[in-house]
């Protein structure tokens, strides 16, 4: 059994590859956004230092909303997402691989990049440590939290607005607590619990979202 | 224990208790909040401090406390339909869903109002203020996600899944906001022990709130009869509602 999973993992692994393009445009668009803001605000060292948390948080949010419509949609263009809730494999467990595979594919690497963007923006080895750390208790949040949204969004024709909208506001607490983590760093300061709750937001949708993503593309397929 | 419910996941069923519970919630609407704004605006005392303005209390804390209880109540009838297949479960979520986003933004705007006077801007980020715009966020997201789909009965399980994960976060976001920036005082009558409001203040205040509660409760109630009628359009029962109807009234 468990080599059906290995099977979709390798299947969507595969995919991923092949498809170059849409997994660069997001980061692409990353850094893009994040190379307008020494350019809109100013070149200061101590204003881009002040505002990059924030802004690389910002960015890497509505980034991974960009790519997020990959996670099912071709999949439930071409049928086959609908023979593998009819295959009798646990789509909790397939909607799991899926988003790790997203998560590989797409969040990565968004961390390899992290570095260049926090020498863009002036942080320090502090800070930028307390980010990667954020980042990488935040971003499989992202997908999971996503996962569900687009599972409800996918049947829907043009549904990357929607996304926008139905996510960002779920996505603000991470985002706060993310970047007073960064923030923490840059003035010496411990920042374990801000990376606790965070994890513990992701432990929390570790148990729930796998349902809620198998139920919302239940509901998609109608 | 839950028999006396079941029978309303019936529209038809539903639609007859539409009718028995809409005139005491609007007869319920009439006295208290009649008599809540009229005493919080014409003869409780003024604050020794904000003067008149403070009045605006009367508006600003009822919808305050109710757009936050509106998306609870949201969220529980989609946890009903989700977990028993009741559409008229559904029905009722989408009833809430605008309401409550209008008394959201009314909490807003009387905040923003008030604030301009007492702390001499209109908008800060200041907690409260983030997460009640938050929350208007979240119910826009719902209405939105459900008016994407054709098929309402699938836009409701659609719309009902996010309405969850919304109440899901809405602590979240609350403390999260709390943590983040705070301006606004802290709660003041929703405490168990006593109030930190004055009881001339306090007594029209939970009669506006009761009164707000009544009339979120009346305009949902008309909202599931329209939305019942209008999905069940075909039934014999609303055919046979709507040519009484036309008899009684001679509107045909």
């Amino acid at each position: 059994m468990s080599s059906l999973y290995t099977g979709v993992f390798k299947r969507d692994l595969t995919l991923a590859f092949r498809q170059k393009a849409e997994l660069l445009q997001p980061l692409m668009f990353l850094v893009l956004v994040v190379s307008l803001f020494p350019i809109g605000v100013g070149p200061a060292p101590e204003i881009l230092q002040m505002i990059g948390p924030g802004v690389i948080w910002v960015a890497a949010i509505l980034s991974s909303l960009l790519g997020m419509e990959r996670l099912f949609r071709d999949d439930f263009n071409d049928g086959s997402l609908e023979q593998l809730m009819l295959s009798g494999l646990n789509l909790n467990l397939v909607v799991a691989v899926k988003i790790t595979v997203h998560w590989l594919v797409s969040a990565v690497p968004l961390l390899l990049l992290s570095p260049l963007l926090s020498m863009f923006l002036h942080m320090t080895v502090d800070m930028y440590i307390a980010l990667l750390m954020t980042l990488l208790l935040g971003t499989p949040l992202i997908s999971m939290i996503g996962a569900i949204a687009v599972g409800l969004t996918v049947g829907v024709s043009r549904g990357g607005v929607l996304l926008a909208l139905l996510l960002i506001p779920i996505f603000i607490p991470l985002l706060i607590f993310a970047t007073s983590a960064v923030d923490s760093a840059a003035l010496q300061l411990p920042y374990f619990s801000q990376l606790a709750i965070i994890a513990a937001m992701l432990l929390l949708a570790v148990a729930f979202s796998p349902f809620a993503i198998a139920y919302s593309l239940k509901v998609s397929q109608n | 224990m839950w028999k006396w419910l079941h029978p309303y996941a019936k529209t038809e069923n539903a639609y007859a208790l539409c009718n028995t519970l809409l005139p005491w919630f609007w007869a319920g609407t009439c006295v208290f909040l009649s008599v809540g704004v009229v005493w919080g605006l014409v003869f409780a005392p003024q604050d020794y401090q904000q003067f008149e303005s403070v009045r605006i209390i009367y508006i600003h804390v009822p919808s305050a406390i109710l757009s936050m209880g509106a998306y609870v109540a949201m969220a529980v009838a989609a946890l009903v339909g989700i977990v028993w297949q009741w559409r008229t479960a559904f029905m009722t979520m989408i009833a809430i869903a605008p309401v409550g986003a209008v008394v959201t933004f009314v909490a807003l705007f009387t905040g923003a109002a008030w604030g301009k006077p007492m702390w001499g801007t209109w908008w800060i980020w200041d907690a409260r203020l983030t997460s009640e715009l938050i929350l208007l966020f979240l119910y826009i997201g719902v209405i939105a996600l459900y008016g994407v789909f054709d098929d309402k009965q699938q836009a409701g399980k659609a719309a009902g899944v996010m309405a969850l994960v919304g109440v899901v976060n809405v602590p979240i976001i609350h403390y999260s906001v709390v943590w983040w920036n705070t301006l606004h005082q802290g709660a003041s009558i929703s405490k168990v022990d006593k109030p930190d409001v004055a009881d001339p203040m306090l007594w029209p205040l939970l009669i506006c709130l009761a009164g707000f509660a009544f009339f979120i409760a009346a305009v949902s109630t008309v909202r599931l009869k329209s939305e019942i009628v209008r999905r069940e359009m075909h039934r014999p029962w609303v055919q046979k509602l709507v040519s009484n109807d036309g008899v009684s009234s001679d509107a045909i």
